[in-house]
């Protein structure tokens, strides 16, 4: 087995005993990624001479007998909407082709001592799901090249999935950490509202995002969840909560616990792949103690409607900065200001972004306040107080991650298939709750299925046991 | 739910975006789209019940008022399309006499 092709917490291991130096390490992904993404296209801008610097420094650090943490030495790969001193950060967009950030995100602080092997493709400012909608290149399924990645982390999860980095960080509005992970076969963790702070990553929806982990197993993305959360001065949003030692009770079982199923999801029209994982794994579950219990969530057929509504709103606001004066892209020639603003954001956005930008200006309109913006947000309540309920009659909810198996690359959803696609795992987002998506198995034609678990407020240890559990009976799915 | 092309041009200038060509159509025909599937969530009865904003309550957070290294004015500028003495620059705002 490549070293490119193990986990990071046998790789830690393998470093601290000085099996292998992370040099050794970086320059083995740094390998595969020449090899692999000329096709697949996970990355924007690979930073291998940054990553071998940081590698030796941490062999460095290692010789001297300083201790290290458990992921020092693991090469990363980051969504390029997350800030990196020094690296352009894009967000796939035109925009921001050329913005070098002057400072970087508290979580790549955080994480300073892994080897960064580049910056993530996704979807142009994480707007979409499926990574086609970048500026630049699409990325590929690792999986099945002519099928999509998923997204909008759809570069970080290609990059986990084909041994193009070890673990990686994407962020979560309506699902971009989680789809992406479940159509590339690796585990993918969008915490709590609250749990790891947001300073640098670029605003979106601001009460929707989160950063999070994608990983090849679920005891890496308890690794890189504990790496990253807590509180931050920079982040007014983050909980100050004790951030737990997620991999102490990773192992402890499922006996006792009660799994929610909830009816809602079940009934939708879910491809015979995902309906059969579901119940190997309620089976499973119950054969290892669990009780399944079915729950109801009834205001869940209106989350994407909300979710559509919020984030397009939200997203308005924050894309307001884009003016082409302090950073990003400026048209040439204006003769006043406002000629400057209209030509450099339309030079700079893509239709995808413009689309949501001006739904959003609609529903913030005078007109459209009362009917659309501030309706979406009682629904968005009634959806919260569902989940709510739902956690007094069980420990965590097991539902479909995404209805189906990764569509082919220029495949046109129907309009109304695309705002519902999102509807297992938008209203984690809205009710701010974590949830995980995890690899279980292939369907007949090879392709990754994935299964998503959602928890209560801040039960990020009850998610990652469960997931733990089902990865017993799944197994992980092959680097390719 | 219809939005017209000229509704969707009023957006745009809103939003400080400029359409081109059929591009006026084309995004109301979207946004048509999408306001149509998301007027579902008006039958709903929310009556007393309290928007949402975010999700978790939360309480403003206050810190010391403190002086704290920050960016340097060579930082701050570094990714200006155009700048001069030290400044932003930006085309003429007020117009000559």
């Amino acid at each position: 087995m490549e070293l490119y092709q193990k986990t990071a917490h046998e790789l830690s291991g393998l470093l601290a005993k000085k099996e292998i130096s992370a040099r050794e390490l970086t320059e083995n992904v740094l390998a595969q990624i020449q090899k692999k993404d000329s096709e697949l296209g996970a990355f924007i801008t690979v930073t291998g001479e940054r990553a071998l610097e940081t590698a030796q420094k941490v062999d460095e650090l290692r010789a001297k007998g300083e201790k290290l943490g458990a992921l020092a030495g693991i090469p990363l790969a980051v969504k390029d909407n997350i800030c990196t001193e020094g690296i352009p950060t894009t967000c796939a967009s035109k925009m921001l082709a050329d913005f070098i950030p002057p400072y970087s995100a508290t979580v790549m602080e955080k994480l300073s001592l892994l080897p960064l092997v580049g910056k993530a493709n996704l979807d142009e400012f994480a707007m979409g799901s499926s990574t086609q909608s970048s500026a630049f290149h699409p990325t590929r399924n690792p999986h099945d090249p002519k099928r999509v990645p998923g997204g909008s982390s759809g570069g970080p999860a290609a990059a986990v999935a084909s041994g193009e980095a070890i673990m990686a960080l994407g962020t979560d509005t309506g699902g971009s950490i989680r789809q992406p992970a479940a159509f590339c076969g690796v585990v993918g963790l969008k915490p709590t509202y609250g749990r790891v702070s947001r300073f640098g990553a670029v605003a979106f929806a601001s009460s929707l995002d989160q950063v999070g982990p994608i990983a090849r197993d679920v005891e890496d993305a308890a690794l890189l969840l504990e790496a990253i959360a807590g509180p931050d001065a920079l982040d007014g949003t983050v909980s100050s909560k004790a951030v737990p030692d997620f991999r102490a009770s990773l192992k402890s079982g499922v006996r006792g616990m009660k799994i929610g199923l909830p009816k809602e999801y079940l009934a939708l029209e879910l491809a015979p792949a995902v309906q059969e994982k579901l119940a190997q794994a309620r089976e499973h579950l119950e054969a290892q103690g669990a009780q399944c219990v079915e729950v109801s969530l009834p205001r869940s057929q209106y989350a994407a409607a909300v979710y559509h509504l919020i984030a397009s709103a939200e997203a308005s606001s924050n894309l307001a900065r884009f003016d082409g004066v302090r950073y990003g892209h400026r048209a040439e020639n204006c003769p006043d200001t406002l000629t400057m603003y209209l030509q450099s954001r339309s030079e700079g956005f893509g239709p995808e972004v413009k689309l949501r930008i001006m739904l959003g200006t609609y529903a913030l309109s005078a007109d459209a306040y009362a009917d659309f913006y501030q309706k979406a947000q009682k629904v968005r309540r009634l959806i919260a107080d569902d989940f709510a309920h739902s956690f007094s009659q069980c420990d965590c909810l097991l539902l479909p991650t995404t209805s189906g198996l990764p569509p082919l690359l220029g495949q046109e959803l129907e309009p109304r298939e695309s705002y519902t696609a999102d509807l297992c795992t938008v209203s984690a987002n809205l009710a701010g709750l974590p949830a995980l998506s995890l690899p279980s198995g292939m369907s007949e034609e090879g392709l990754p299925v994935g299964l998503q678990l959602v928890g209560n407020h801040f039960q990020e240890e009850t998610l990652l046991k469960v997931a733990w559990t089902l990865e017993q009976c799944f197994g992980q799915v092959e680097v390719k | 739910m219809v939005i017209t092309p000229e509704k969707t041009k009023q957006l745009a200038q809103l939003a400080r975006l400029a359409l081109f060509g059929d591009e006026a159509a084309e995004f109301a025909e979207q946004l048509s789209g999408i306001l149509t599937y998301t007027q579902q969530i008006q039958s709903l009865n929310t009556e007393g019940t309290e928007p949402m904003i975010y999700p978790r309550a939360t309480k403003t957070i206050m810190r010391d008022d403190v002086v704290v290294p920050s960016l340097s004015q060579e930082q701050a500028l570094a990714n200006a399309p155009q700048m001069q003495d030290g400044m932003f620059r930006v085309p003429r705002i007020i117009e000559e006499e």
